[in-house]
Formats: structure tokens, sequence, C-alpha cells
């Protein structure tokens, strides 16, 4: 039979192909790696000014460890609210993102929208919020919901898009308007992603933060900013170990909770 | 006084080049039971799913569905009533098609919903009224019981009635059944038989059923309507249809089958028609 010709190797066209796809990404490799300027030798070079740095760091002042632990319980109320009212934006954002429940031309431009929330880092926005609404906490919840809103919204329309259309049929059968549609037959089979997915997100936003405060939208961020740049390392480290605990029983609260529901 | 409840002229689909229904005509009276037979692919499910208008009919066709006096499309158009009369007729799917993570009654209040005030539908404040009413739907099928539990922890029998349930919840006078019975075993399928028929005859609701079990269909439904390649082949009494017609109705289309597949050993045919 012809299993012998099918199953003999394509003509050495294919492995010329091959080799050149393997040459332009060690190429893309070489350019990339003299683009970021790595230079390993540094590390070896200044590994005193390092190790002296390092020295700087320890032991630990707990000295103010109210008043970080103040800032600390803030971060976590700009990631609770940043989160809550991404939440909320995202759901009608979500469904008009999904192309099973809207035509082309809806789905398209709120898609981009979506993608240019996203896209632009929570940083970025903090800065633009603290121009406009002032130094503060406020400014870190409006970065961390903006950029949030983007990051659900695509989360939940790819679970909208991976639903059982017969549920929806079945209620549909019934006579039930579009929007009866959606609560009935698509929120019940999404519900315990979305859950999860927000949960997921509050402890990135908890993580986000604690940075936001650098450029001065508030939490212990501004904290850690004031005590880099006044040199006062071991203050700095003290912050770092309080935002470390807090992050990691945190992620691994949450993580607990999103198991009950998937 | 009968009146009709199911009135189609002139139906025409195409799916693609696929001509799937061509020029059907077909009347259904108050209180029939009716069983549509045909083999797999002659539209039967088409043909169903056009009745609901949960597909619409070629747009060029001069054709028209009404149940229950109103319109449900013309020309391959929905009426402005379509949604009217889908809350008017009762549809069971081959799956089912519950909401598989709602409670056994949140799924039969389902049914309810186009009777409801926006306000209440939208916010899930279904009446006490409604409830009682629902529950009692849910007797009618024998699952009063799992009322509170999640759908998906039913048998596929069970998940069938519960569909009935949603059915009658819709006070309907026409119940659409698309093979309800086909993923079922024999005792569910009986169960589920007996459960249309009794809802046919208690209550005088019409029920048009698919069916691909000829002895079900010559069982339940005193009126048979068989489709053929999207044309219907037969329509009439059950006790007309005798075997050399059900031969016909199935075996050509499957012998056709049989010989388009080359390497199929002829020995095998007998068992294929």
């Amino acid at each position: 039979m012809n299993i012998a010709a099918i199953s003999q190797p394509k003509s050495s066209r294919f492995s010329i192909a091959k080799t050149l796809s393997w040459a332009l990404v060690f190429a893309v490799l070489v350019y990339s790696w003299q683009g970021a300027e790595i230079a390993p030798y540094k590390l070896y070079q200044d590994a005193g000014n390092m190790a002296e740095l390092a020295a700087d760091f320890f032991p630990p002042d707990f000295g103010h460890i109210t008043y970080y632990l103040e800032e600390m319980l803030i971060t976590l109320h700009i990631a609770l609210w940043g989160t809550i009212f991404a939440i909320f934006l995202s759901i009608p954002c979500a469904l008009l993102c999904a192309e099973n429940l809207v035509p082309a031309w809806v789905y398209q431009p709120m898609r981009r929208l979506m993608d240019a929330a996203r896209a632009i880092n929570e940083m970025v926005f903090a800065m633009l919020f603290v121009v406009t609404v002032g130094l503060g906490p406020f400014a870190g919840v409006m970065a961390l919901f903006i950029h949030t809103t983007g990051v659900l919204a695509k989360l939940f329309s790819e679970a909208i898009e991976a639903i059982d259309p017969g549920q929806v049929e079945g209620v549909r059968a019934t006579g039930a308007t579009k929007l009866e549609e959606i609560l009935y037959g698509v929120i019940p089979q999404v519900l315990p992603l979305w859950i999860s997915f927000s949960l997921y997100r509050f402890e990135s936003n908890v993580r986000s933060a604690t940075v936001v405060g650098m450029v001065g939208a508030g939490g212990i961020g501004v904290i850690l900013w004031e005590s880099i740049r006044g040199f006062m390392f071991e203050q700095t480290c003290a912050v770092m170990i309080i935002i470390v605990i807090t992050v990691s029983s945190l992620d691994f609260a949450s993580q607990r909770i999103r198991k009950l529901f998937i | 006084m009968t009146s009709t409840v199911i009135e189609v002229r002139k139906l025409a689909k195409h799916f693609g080049d696929t001509c799937a229904l061509a020029n059907i005509d077909l009347d259904v009276k108050q209180g029939e039971m009716l069983g549509l037979l045909g083999p797999s692919g002659s539209g039967k499910s088409t043909l169903l799913r056009h009745l609901n208008g949960l597909v619409r009919a070629d747009k060029n066709s001069k054709s028209s569905i009404k149940t229950l006096g109103n319109d449900v499309q013309i020309n391959g158009k929905f009426s402005r009533s379509v949604r009217t009369s889908r809350s008017q007729t009762g549809y069971i799917f081959q799956q089912h098609n519950l909401v598989s993570r709602l409670s056994v009654l949140q799924n039969v209040l389902i049914g309810a919903l186009s009777s409801t005030p926006k306000w209440r539908s939208l916010s899930g404040n279904f009446t006490t009224l409604q409830k009682s009413k629902a529950l009692q739907a849910l007797d009618k099928v024998g699952l009063k019981q799992f009322a509170k539990q999640r759908v998906s922890t039913l048998s596929g029998g069970q998940q069938q009635r519960v569909a009935i349930a949603r059915a009658l919840m819709q006070d309907s006078k026409l119940i659409l059944a698309d093979e309800p019975i086909a993923s079922l075993d024999p005792e569910a399928s009986r169960t589920v038989m007996e459960l249309l028929r009794s809802i046919n005859k208690e209550l005088g609701i019409a029920v048009v059923v698919t069916l691909h079990q000829v002895e079900f269909a010559l069982e339940y439904c005193p009126r048979i309507v068989a489709l053929k390649d999207g044309e219907i082949y037969f329509d009439g009494p059950s006790h007309d249809l005798n075997q050399s017609k059900i031969d016909q109705l199935y075996g050509a289309t499957q012998r056709k089958a049989a010989e388009a597949l080359p390497n199929l050993s002829p020995s095998l045919w007998p068992q294929l028609a």
C-alpha cells in the first residue's frame, strides 16, 4: 500500500524552513540581549555594592509599626474598592464583549476599549488620577478600577463565550426577553467562574496597590517610596516584610475560597 | 368545538444548498396528539424548531406559521408577537435544556417569566402563588420532593420531566417535544411518554412529538405525520401506517446511505435495512 509513501518525511524544503525559524528565534534573542544591555559581569563587579546595600536593610526598623499597619490597611481598602467598582462595571462590558450575545459592530469596538484599559498599567493611570483627583488613596482606587475593568471584562466575556447555548435556548423557548435569557440562562452558568476571577483579581490588586503609592496614590507605597528615597533602608525592610506577610496570607486565603467555587 | 392550534403554510427551509424542508403544509387541531416520524435528516426537528420561532424559514418563501391563532413567522421573518407565541407553547428538547446550576423549582419558574412583571422577573422575586403553582406542576410530573435540589443532580428521565413541568407552568395549550426520549432508557422513555399522554388527555393540551422509535409513535400517537427528505410523506391515523410504508420511509434512505459507503460488506445490508 501507500503507507510508506505517506509516512516518509516531506521534502527538504520543510527542514530549511525549520532551520530558518530557529535562526530567527536565535537572532531575536541576541538582538534583545543587546537592547536590554544585559551585563552579567556587573553582578560580579558590583557585588561589593550590593552586599553593602543589603547590609543596610538589617536589622529591620519596626519603630513606626502602627503607622505602617495603618497604611497597609489603607492599601487593602484601595484594592478592595478598586476591585468592587471594576466588577460592577465589567459585568455590562463583558456582556457587550461576548460574540455569542451581541453583533460584531457592538463587541468589536467594546473589546478594543477594554484592550486599551488593560494595556495601560495601573501606575500610569495612578499618575493621571493623581493629577485629576489629587494625591491620596482615591487616585489609587480609580487607577485599579480602570485597569481591572479591562482585565475582568475580558475574562468574564470569555466565560460567557464558553457556555452551553442549549440552556439559554431553553429559557428563550418559554418566551423570555433577551434580558431574562441572560439573567436566567447565562449568569447561572458563568457565576462560579466570575467569582473565582474576581477573587484572583483582588489578590493581584493588593499587590498593585502596594506600588501605586509610589506615584502618590496613597497606601503603603508612599512610605516605601519615601524611605527608599531617604536612604532609610532599615525602615524599607520593615515595610517590605509587612507587605510580604499581608500579600501572601491574602493570596492563601483567597485561593482557598476560590477552590470552593470551581 | 375544535380549533386549529398549528397552521403551517408553504414552509420551506434551506441550510446553504441543502433543502431541509420543502413546501410543508400542516394543520394540528386542539387536543390532538401527533407523532412526527422520519429518518435522521428528514427535517422533523427543523420543522418543530420553526413552530416555536427558534429558526427562521427561507427569506424568499411565501411561508406562514401560526400557533394558537398568533403569527409566529411570515415569509421568513419573526412576527412581532413571536415571544407571545413562544410563551404560549411549551417546548421540550432532546437534551432537556434546563439551566443545570439552578434548582428544580427555579427551572420550573422560568416557565412563568413571560407572564411576570419585569421588575419581578429581573429581581428573581416570584410570588408565593407562582411558587405553589410550580410545586403543583412538579407534583403532576412526580418530582415534588426534588424541588430544592439542583437540576444537575437528577437523572436524564427526571430532568425531562422537569422540562415538562416547566411547559405546564407556561399554561400552554400546545406542547412541542423534540425527541424527548431519544437519550433515555426504555423505562424512563415510557414514563415520559405516559406523562405526555396524560397531559394530552386530561388537560386537553395538544402535543406534537418527534420520535425515532416507530413503536412508541404507533402506541402513543393517534395521528402520525412522517417526513422524508423535507417533504410530508405520510399524514394520517397511526393505524394506516402499515409495515410496507414504514419500510419505505426508513429503508430506502438507509440503503442509499449504505451504498454510499464503498467498502461496506453487502452482508451487512439486512441489518441496516
